[in-house]
């Protein structure tokens, strides 16, 4: 995957981007961080030679998810979240314990220390013709549902919104 | 790549396809329908699922595989596939009235139930992590609405709000779990997940152990079982009831299917997670239930504790040739008794003001309503386990593959903690017969009687005679290829 | 030459940088050409003082010749000599960062046009862009121009007013509703060509321009991108009578600047999109034996492409604002997915020859 320094650029990067969204304490700022998360790792796609899922992640989570995320603080004007509660101390421990013991799994199987079998996924074709195929050949009925459970969520969204107008207007 | 065009047999997915296609024409039939008469298409909704029901039972003794294998259809999946929808079917009858009553009568309410049955029907016969997934989705999406369905009633909200946010949680640890075990793996196929869990060491293990924390969330496991109680007690009830049974049913039969048929290996590893959290869920289920006030709530409690007992059938399950044939038997009963449970509760609602319904409004009910009285006995027995009831053969069933699976422990536990379960569930008798009280009980719409009925009788007869039932829930295995 | 990747890298910062200053220089003039172009419709002048050749006549007051030709570098200096200052309590880095997040995504899409055939026998690439190597050019288009909302959005948040505040969210709403519209009119012209890489789209287009297949798609898309521009008639986030100019109103010297700046190149390269989705990019009479040409035709349809969208803001009144979003959502988009299907129907039945279309390939 790509030079070893593209690579070491970009995690550091994400990994500071995704620590920053964690303890940032401003919404908006949140969410800038989760966009450029997002981009790095589709520039990390973009390397694995992935450009069709590259866009992809861009437009989806950056371009509409995170807008979405930001058109609602802004409309909401919940910018400032509250402090932490008071047993963060502990969660926040916790936590930390917990993402090193899987960060450490995880480093040992996939360097070949670990107990397991790491499976290295061959080169993958990832062109926008293999993803179409694979998407209509061997994930169609996924697909499908998904576009069942997209109709069930509008569906939701409008019961939501019909609702409100009704008592609005009574 | 060549596009090969994949051998699709629908066959499989026929009462999916029928329960799907239906409920989209109903929404269009729904159009004509006008506002103040939305009780039609709550009527017209049993339709698709007769259709579905009707295609499900042609579907018993087949073993066959779709997509790759990706669904299954074995008499398991038909087995649940016809659990969730009479589920499907007593729900509605229970929703048409209550739901115009409590004045939201939209007929969105029954499209999202029908559109949660399919997620649920999915689940049984995933045979792919992704289809587990997706399933989830399918099913939990539709209930979170249906939660906060009564939008003036602030409790709703705060149900729906909850569910939502813990939901959502929830699936993220499954899809984590699903992604570290396609990590160590390199597939989500159960099959392949079966081949290759063995060796796949910690990453593996970690992915097991996220999968059964996603799994624990939905079905409603201590210590994963705190959203339960506000999300039963401020549902609608006969949301309520529905996601009680439904959801949980699901919830478990995807467990099983994963545990079983692609982690049976490991069993050594999670045998005794699973029996812990058993263990925990009866006690805290059944201890927390004792000082419950109102129904609701009670019965929130209840079905945490259950879903303790129908854990401990599947903790046995890998070393008990029976344990997969109890969950499933006690499933049924579980389901017959549950969903007339909350008919019961529905009957007694008031549907003006916002007054929560207490075990005190049953004071004097066998003078009142003797009939009803009776029936809501027979339930409460039903779910403490007194014998000749359903519920008593289905822990029956239960404890023994346990016994089976040298859990001798976990039955101890179940089996005093079923003696606690008597306290709260004969609260209620007693306050029905042995105290005077007013009642103040509205008048019970047919619907409401025949779902108590039907689930009155298929307790007795599940208690009475049982062998029949049992042998049918006995040869529902699992296949793990078509 | 030899293509390694150190030339190729190399090559890809030499046009980049070529074009980017063509870019830079041509939206300095599109600012003049809208002032130029708008004063004529409205029956005025426009600016002629800076920089004339003046020819006198007898009798009369002299014929100022070129008038205003140096007036976007008067502009630029102005701009750059103004006081660059803050109002209190705006957050500090978002509202310096915003204004360069509306101009980098103007410029990046720049990236994936082609400007014409290949220009150097020894090219590895069939085609003259800045990065010819992305098979996915249409879709790095939808990228770029989805998180194009952001330097809006943001300049809005952290002014810290109220104006500004409200022009960001209405940006962001506006291009949330009208990219949908616009992805969807995209599809059409990937699907006759079969690929999504753009030099593809316009070799498709060899004698048949994709408007004349596409007519609806091309409407749309035209409208769509009034709308990502933000531009009249969907110029309702700097809406002078009720957000007296919106999200940038808190802002002066060179930072206002580059908002415009980021408006009038992503006019230029819009439009340069437009022409090579559907109207034939390059394309032009004798391109395959002078290359060159196509720059020259590609730049006369980005030409055309911006006199439309200044004549348009000449002519139409301002939406209000449920009528953008009806006109987005319950006109445009159903439009857009009823031509994607018919599309897609049409192809089909030519490919299986049951019909037949003029349609490439």
């Amino acid at each position: 995957m790509g030079h070893p320094i593209v690579f070491l650029i970009l995690a550091t990067v994400a990994v500071f981007a995704a620590i920053g969204m964690l303890t940032s304490r401003n919404a908006v700022h949140s969410a800038l961080y989760l966009v450029l998360n997002f981009c790095t790792v589709a520039v990390f796609y973009l390397v694995l030679n992935a450009p069709f899922i590259s866009m992809v992640q861009i437009t989806v989570y950056a371009g509409a998810i995170v807008v979405l995320f930001l058109f609602v603080i802004m409309l909401l004007g919940a910018d400032q979240l509250p402090k932490a509660s008071s047993n963060g101390g502990l969660q926040y421990i916790l936590a930390i314990f917990a993402t090193a013991g899987l960060a450490t799994a995880l480093i040992l199987q996939l360097s070949g220390f670990g107990d397991g079998t790491a499976k290295p996924e061959s080169a993958l074709d990832a062109s926008p013709e293999a993803i179409g195929t694979l998407l209509f050949q061997d994930y169609v009925f996924p697909f499908e549902i998904t576009s069942l459970i997209l109709l069930v969520a509008m569906m939701s969204l409008i019961v939501f919104k019909a609702q409100k107008r009704k008592k609005q207007d009574g | 790549m060549q596009f090969v065009e994949p051998t699709l047999n629908l066959s499989v997915i026929l009462p999916i396809i029928i329960l799907t296609f239906s409920t989209l024409l109903l929404m269009f039939v729904d159009f004509w329908v006008p506002d103040e008469r939305k009780d039609i298409t709550g009527w017209l909704s049993l339709f698709p699922l007769g259709g579905a029901l009707t295609a499900t039972f042609f579907q018993w003794d087949t073993i066959k595989g779709a997509f790759n294998s990706s669904v299954l259809q074995d008499n398991f999946s038909t087995y649940l596939s016809i659990l969730y929808l009479i589920t499907g079917m007593l729900s509605v009858l229970i929703s048409i009235g209550y739901i115009r009553k409590r004045g939201h009568g939209r007929s969105e309410y029954y499209f999202l139930m029908l559109f949660s049955l399919v997620g649920m029907m999915l689940m049984g016969m995933a045979n792919d992590l992704l289809i587990v997934f997706l399933a989830l989705e399918l099913l939990s999406i539709p209930l979170y609405i249906m939660s906060g369905f009564d939008r003036t009633d602030l409790n709703s909200e705060e149900s729906a709000l909850k569910y939502f946010l813990l939901g959502a949680f929830s699936s993220g640890f499954l899809v984590f779990g699903i992604a570290l075990i396609y990590g160590a793996v390199g597939s989500t196929a159960l099959p392949d997940i079966a081949e290759g869990i063995a060796t796949s060491g910690t990453v593996g293990l970690a992915g097991i152990a996220m999968l059964l924390v996603g799994f624990m969330f939905k079905v409603g496991t201590v210590p994963f079982h705190m959203w339960t109680p506000d999300v039963y007690q401020g549902a609608p009830t006969s949301v309520t009831a529905f996601m009680s049974v439904g959801a949980k049913v699901a919830g478990f039969a995807a467990l099983m299917r994963v545990l079983i048929s692609s982690m049976g290996s490991m069993d050594e590893k999670w045998i005794p997670a699973l029996a812990v959290i058993a263990a925990a869920t009866m006690i805290v289920g059944n201890i927390a239930a004792l000082t419950q006030t109102n129904i609701k709530r009670l019965l929130a409690y209840s079905s945490i504790a259950h879903a303790g007992y129908i854990l401990m059938a599947v903790t046995a399950s890998t070393k008990s040739d029976d344990g997969v044939g109890a969950a499933l038997f006690y499933m049924m009963t579980y389901m017959f008794t549950n969903l007339g449970a909350f008919a019961a509760v529905m009957a007694m609602e008031r549907f003006s003001g916002n007054k929560q319904l207490d075990l005190d409004d049953y004071k004097g009910m066998g003078k009142h309503n003797f009939a009803f009285a009776i029936v809501m006995m027979l339930l409460m027995f039903s779910l403490t386990g007194i014998p000749l009831t359903g519920g008593f053969v289905g822990k029956f069933y239960v404890f023994k593959t346990a016994l089976e699976a040298d859990l001798v422990w976990l039955v101890i536990i179940a089996a005093l903690t079923s003696v606690v379960s008597a306290f709260y569930y004969m609260r209620v008798v007693f306050n029905m017969f042995m105290f005077d009280g007013e009642i103040d009980m509205p008048t019970v719409p047919n619907a409401l009687k025949l779902v108590m009925a039907v689930a009155a009788i298929a307790t007795l007869v599940l208690g009475v005679l049982p062998a029949d039932w049992y042998t049918i829930a006995q040869n529902a295995l699992m296949t793990t290829g078509g | 030459m030899d293509w390694t990747l150190g030339t190729i890298a190399l090559r890809a910062l030499g046009v980049g940088f070529l074009m980017s200053f063509v870019v830079i220089t041509g939206f300095a003039y599109t600012t003049l050409l809208e002032r130029k172009l708008l004063a004529r419709l409205q029956g005025r002048v426009g600016p002629e003082r800076a920089g004339y050749i003046p020819l006198p006549r007898k009798g009369k007051k002299e014929r100022k010749l070129l008038g205003g030709v140096l007036q976007p570098a008067a502009d630029a200096v102005k701009l750059f000599f103004k006081e660059d200052r803050a109002p209190d309590m705006v957050d500090t880095v978002i509202y310096n960062i915003a204004p360069m997040l509306t101009v980098i995504p103007a410029v990046l899409i720049l990236a994936v046009i082609p400007w014409a055939p290949t220009l150097l026998k020894s090219s590895p690439y069939p085609y003259f862009a800045i990065a010819p190597g992305l098979q996915v050019g249409v879709l790095f288009i939808l990228a770029v121009a989805s998180i194009a909302v952001y330097g809006v959005a943001l300049a809005g948040w952290a002014s810290n007013s109220k104006y500004a505040i409200l022009g960001g969210i209405r940006a962001t709403a506006q291009m949330i509703s009208y990219e949908l519209a616009l992805s969807l009119t995209v599809l059409p012209s990937v699907m006759l060509a079969g690929s999504m890489n753009l030099n593809d789209i316009v070799v498709a287009q060899e004698g048949l321009w994709f408007f004349l297949i596409q007519p609806v798609a091309t409407l749309i898309f035209i409208i769509g991108v009034f709308a990502e521009l933000q531009r009249a008639p969907f110029d309702l986030l700097e809406a002078e009578q009720e957000l007296s100019s919106g999200y940038n109103v808190e802002y002066g010297s060179m930072r206002f600047g580059m908002f415009f700046m980021a408006e009038y190149m992503k006019m230029i390269s819009f439009s340069a999109i437009a022409a090579v989705l559907f109207f034939g990019g390059y394309r032009g009479p004798f391109v395959d034996q002078v290359p060159l040409l196509g720059i020259l035709y590609l730049f006369g349809k980005i030409f055309l492409g911006l006199c439309l969208m200044i004549w348009v803001r000449a002519s139409m009144p301002r939406l209000r604002y449920d009528q953008l979003m009806n006109f987005g959502w319950k006109i445009l988009l159903p439009l857009a997915v009823l031509n994607f299907v018919v599309t897609a129907i049409g192809i089909v039945l030519h490919s299986e020859g049951i019909l037949n279309l003029p349609l490439p390939g």
